[in-house]
């Protein structure tokens, strides 16, 4: 035994000798803290920035069988940046939005009024990037097109806000839900309002125009000149869509370090006390209402975009909670465990539902449709995270801490139930 | 003010329609009546929980779907009704069926608080309703399960041949049925809530839970036992709502926000306001699809009515009947 363990050691020792590990080990002790916290984020940036290149050559695997296709993929980062903006509202503000799925609407149709030939009465060409200058409709430029929609879905955020914000928790609950389903409704019927062709109603808007660079970016470094045009046109969506990402994530880490955010964090764990000690109630609600909603706008619009169109079948109650259970499996407030769980739960969505299903019925006796029970699957999800783990898979400490030692004693939204 | 405009061109457009044909006008209206029972009876249930809980129970509105399921599968598969028997019969298939259902609805309610709300009582307010939110997604799964994605209807049991006619307007037994069916229920629910002890006992826990375990109620049962009524509701409604239309599994989801807006629009925890609501937009409803002037149309049904109950939540949130509280909602 005592031999056995030696060599071990000695292998083992070789080993790292021959890799140099111990010296790459004290070299990364050496490095400075930031840098160290850096490394491994750049590290799977780049495995995930390479994804489209080797995704093709990837083995296949028991159960999931493929890998995500780049298509997919492009989905489910478009769901991940939706929930890291659903996170700001019900993770940070602590505000319960059942009806998210308005602002991606409202995302997508901006983006089909502002960059399709919707509208043929009028011809106006903005920043165009290789779309010919002939055609009927908007055509404004789709980098600006998704600015511009975050913002059109911002004011949308507020426009909603302001008049139920004052109503406290559950009764929010209900009117988002109200506005969730009023806005699909609206934008199945109003293909005629007053005579005037709004949104196409079922049919819905399309084609969408696809982002690009232009000519003058083309020539001068390479840019593509419009995605729709180039062979690689799923790779230029996923790299789009991996930057628009990014940049999400950056701003909502950093809004959660803000004033603002602590102000958000405040009024989650306390409302009255949050009052006392100065917070606009009201206008800090209302920023979290918007900036979440302009995150999901731009989702909204860069998925339109994507797809090619915006149809109004697509905008259902089961999206809002769907979004709503990879924030709650990853933890509220949490923007890394929202992160991976949106990627899990966009893909089960997507393939990996029907590939396990699939498994099932190939490999075991059992006969069960899989995809059929998808949003009874995600039911189920929510209450057993409820019950047996209500702070997420990957807890934010704060909001741990919170759920563990429970707050003031109140009748807020967060405090502990008034008996 | 903007209230009152807002009423005053309801009544001219009612009116308006009223004058132009009148006995069309009773019809819808009748139309109203029925689907407002059933609204009713379902936004009891909702009432009832969110009185002693502050609890929105969204699995409620797919009970009533999977009650509404199975008492087809009762009406057909197991008494064998077809409509053909003698009225006796009929109408005692009907009771067992009501009774069955029922009984049946109530079990998966006070399952549903079992699994899912009890243990989260303790905890912030938003976990339960978190929970409710997925618990009323597994229900429906359930009815999916089971009965898949057709629609299901109830035999002919009841004729639609006029029960009585007063000039040109006839009742239909259909219709009566339902109305008949609902009141007793009603009346029942109330004494039971006003009158009896298990009733006492409910309205405690629903001021105080504390309070009332230490003067010896017994709090969980006293939960359980109002999610056995309000299932029981919700089984009535199923069975009444499948004698009119067809359901499938997520008929629950649509009806269940709607009788939601009628318990808000009510006031929420008032037992009589519910059915007010319920009987209120069950109108708004028949009107706005049934109505020829002005009315736009049955594509708008949703919008205008979580169009109203939005406008409620945010000028009246006590709703019609209910006292405003400390709290403004």
């Amino acid at each position: 035994m005592a031999t056995e363990g030696a060599a071990s050691v000695g292998v083992r020792g070789r080993l790292a000798h021959a890799l140099r590990l111990d010296e790459l080990g004290r070299g990364w002790r050496r490095l400075p803290g930031r840098a160290r916290a850096l490394i491994p984020g750049l590290v799977l940036l780049t495995i995930a920035a390479l994804y489209p290149l080797y995704v093709e050559s990837l083995p296949s695997v028991p159960v999931i069988q493929e890998f995500p296709s780049v298509s997919t993929a492009v989905i489910m980062i478009v769901f991940v940046m939706m929930a890291v903006g659903l996170n700001i509202v019900v993770g940070y503000a602590g505000l319960l939005d059942l009806g998210y799925v308005a602002f991606y609407a409202v995302g997508a149709y901006t983006a089909g009024w502002l960059a399709s030939g919707h509208f043929q009465q009028v011809k106006i060409h903005f920043g165009s990037a290789g779309i010919s200058t002939d055609l009927q409709g908007i055509h404004i430029n789709m980098w600006i097109v998704l600015l511009l929609a975050g913002m059109l879905t911002g004011i949308a955020g507020i426009l909603i806000g302001l008049p139920t914000l004052r109503l406290r928790g559950d009764y929010l609950a209900i009117v988002t839900l109200g506005f969730g389903e009023i806005i699909p409704q609206f934008v199945r019927n109003a293909d005629s309002l007053a005579g005037f062709n709004l949104t196409a109603g079922t049919f819905g808007i399309n084609p969408i125009d696809s982002p690009g660079f232009g000519e003058g970016l083309n020539s001068a470094i390479g840019l593509p000149v419009n995605f729709q045009q180039s062979f690689e046109k799923v790779n230029l969506f996923y790299w789009s869509a991996l930057a628009l990402l990014l940049i999400t994530i950056f701003c909502s880490v950093r809004l959660r370090d803000s004033r603002l955010g602590r102000a958000w964090i405040a009024i989650r764990e306390d409302e009255t006390a949050a009052a006392a000690m100065g917070v606009p109630l009201m206008r800090t609600k209302t920023w979290a209402y918007a900036l979440g909603a302009f995150f999901g706008g731009i989702a909204g619009a860069f998925y339109a975009s994507f797809k090619g169109g915006a149809f109004p079948s697509e905008f259902f109650f089961n999206i809002s909670v769907f979004l709503l259970c990879m924030v709650i499996l990853g933890g509220m407030g949490s923007v890394w465990g929202v992160v991976v769980a949106g990627a899990i739960l966009a893909y089960l969505n997507q393939e990996g539902l029907a590939n396990i299903g699939g498994y099932i019925n190939d490999e075991t006796p059992l006969e069960f449709e899989v995809t059929k029970y998808t949003f009874g699957i995600y039911g189920a999800i929510i209450v057993l995270m409820m019950l047996f783990r209500p702070q997420g898979l990957i807890p934010e400490r704060r909001r741990a801490s919170e759920i563990e030692e429970g707050v003031h004693e109140g009748d807020t939204l967060y405090g502990e139930r008034h008996s | 003010m903007l209230g009152i405009l807002f009423i005053v061109l309801i009544a001219i457009w009612l009116v308006r329609n009223f004058i132009d044909s009148p006995q069309e006008f009773i019809n819808v209206a009748l139309i109203g009546l029925t689907t407002g029972s059933v609204y009713a009876l379902v936004a009891l249930g909702y009432t009832l929980v969110y009185g002693i809980l502050q609890l929105i129970n969204f699995a409620h509105g797919d009970v009533f779907a999977l009650s509404g399921l199975i008492s087809s599968s009762i009406m057909i598969d197991v008494l064998h009704l077809s409509g053909d028997e003698a009225v006796i019969v009929v109408i005692g298939g009907l009771v067992l069926t009501l009774l069955m259902t029922m009984g049946f609805g109530s079990t998966i309610n006070a399952s549903v608080e079992l699994i899912g709300y009890r243990r989260l009582r303790s905890q912030p307010r938003l976990t339960m309703l978190i929970s409710a939110v997925g618990m009323s997604f597994i229900v429906q799964n359930i009815g999916l399960a089971i009965y898949g994605v057709n629609f299901r209807s109830s035999p002919d049991l009841i004729p639609s041949r006029p029960a009585f006619t007063i000039g040109e307007v006839s009742l239909g037994w259909n219709k009566l049925t339902i109305v008949l069916i609902t009141i007793p229920v009603l009346v029942l629910l109330t004494w039971l809530v006003r009158s009896t002890k298990q009733g006492k006992a409910m309205r405690a826990t629903a001021q105080d839970q504390d309070a009332a375990a230490m003067m010896g109620i017994n709090v969980n049962r006293t939960i359980s036992f109002t999610f056995l009524l309000a299932g029981g509701l919700a089984g009535a409604a199923g069975v009444l709502f499948l004698l009119q239309f067809n359901m499938r599994y997520d008929t629950g989801f649509e009806l269940g926000l709607i009788a939601f807006t009628a318990a808000v629009l009510g006031g929420i925890g008032n037992l009589a306001g519910a059915t007010l609501g319920g009987l209120l937009i069950g109108f708004i409803q028949a009107f706005n699809e049934g109505l020829t002037i002005w009315s736009l149309g049955s594509d708008w049904t949703r919008t205008i009515v979580f169009g109203i109950l939005i406008a409620i939540l945010v000028f009246r949130p006590e709703g019609l009947l209910g006292e405003r509280t400390p709290e403004g909602a």
